[in-house]
């Protein structure tokens, strides 16, 4: 099967349901291997057990960030292509790059009060990760208000390309500006700041939210293309009344 | 495994990623129970899509 068979929603139907069971069980090891390693890794020299919320935050971050690069990448596919295919990918990609973008937001703030003494400052980094959280929220309500399906699609990609601009303000944000949040620790140049004691379960517990949200955008990319097969045969069932 | 003096946060931190990982899992799987049920339903009263009609519905 060429990658360009994918398109047509009725085959990429038999790939989801062919690649789903083996998704979910890759899922589930990295979990099993990750929080493993999360058990066993020792405290940090400065924050002490509070390094385990960063097995939790920095991936989350991560994956509110990666939503929202694939809800840009299908904007593109259904603004330029027209391809019903990318709304979907799009549509199912909100929720759950919201729901990631939440964590992000709630994990770091009890991650905050014991390390800095508060849970929130408007500084860059929070503040532009709380606006990619109201973006998300108004993606969904694009989508999910929408009277006309095709206008509110269309509507949330405009959003959705609008708003990628906001994801390197995210990751430059503590290098632009003085922030409280810390510079980057992971990804910098000159190799990584973090013992790899702890820089390891880190990257599996982020291999391991990768997985699950692809398990899930596949699964909510199948739901919605079920939704629109319905959504056609009741208005066939209506213009034959 | 010993969580010091932040324990409560530590905790609460796990519970509300488990929370919202939770809800968005049953999301998908009721999601997909309703749809499915809902296309089966329209099956029986032999509704068909225009594409459909060559053969059952794909799901």
């Amino acid at each position: 099967m060429a990658v360009i068979d994918l398109a047509n929603p009725t085959r990429f139907l038999a790939v989801v349901n062919r690649v789903l069971p083996w998704l979910m069980a890759a899922t589930i090891l990295a979990f099993a291997f990750g929080l493993a390693r999360v058990m066993y890794a020792p405290d940090d020299y400065q924050q002490g057990a509070t390094v385990k919320i960063m097995f939790l935050h920095v991936p989350a971050a991560w994956l509110g960030m990666m939503g929202w690069g694939v809800m840009t990448v299908a904007a593109l596919g259904t603004l330029v292509w027209r391809h019903p295919l990318a709304d979907v990918a799009g549509k199912a990609a909100a929720p759950i790059g919201a729901a990631f973008t939440f964590i992000c937001l709630v994990t770091g703030s009890l991650w905050g009060r014991p390390m800095w003494g508060t849970y929130w400052v408007w500084d860059a980094r929070l503040t532009s990760v709380l606006v990619l959280f109201l973006l998300y929220l108004g993606v969904l309500a694009l989508y999910w208000t929408a009277e006309d399906p095709g206008r509110g699609s269309r509507a949330a990609a405009i959003l959705a390309l609008v708003g990628a601009v906001n994801i390197p303000i995210i990751k430059f944000s503590v290098e632009w500006w003085n922030t409280l949040h810390q510079p980057a620790s992971i990804i910098r140049s000159g190799g990584s700041a973090i013992d790899p004691s702890i820089l390891m379960p880190l990257l599996i517990m982020a291999g391991a939210f990768t997985l699950l949200f692809f398990t899930l955008h596949l699964a909510a990319m199948r739901n919605e293309i079920l939704r629109r097969r319905v959504r056609s045969m009741r208005l066939m069932q209506a213009s034959r009344a | 495994m010993i969580l010091g003096p932040h324990v409560d946060f530590i905790v609460a931190a796990y519970a509300v990623t488990v929370f919202v990982v939770v809800a968005l899992m049953a999301w998908v799987i009721l999601d997909y129970l309703a749809q499915r049920r809902i296309l089966g339903d329209l099956e029986e009263r032999g509704v068909t899509r225009h594409s459909g009609r060559a053969g059952k519905v794909e799901r």
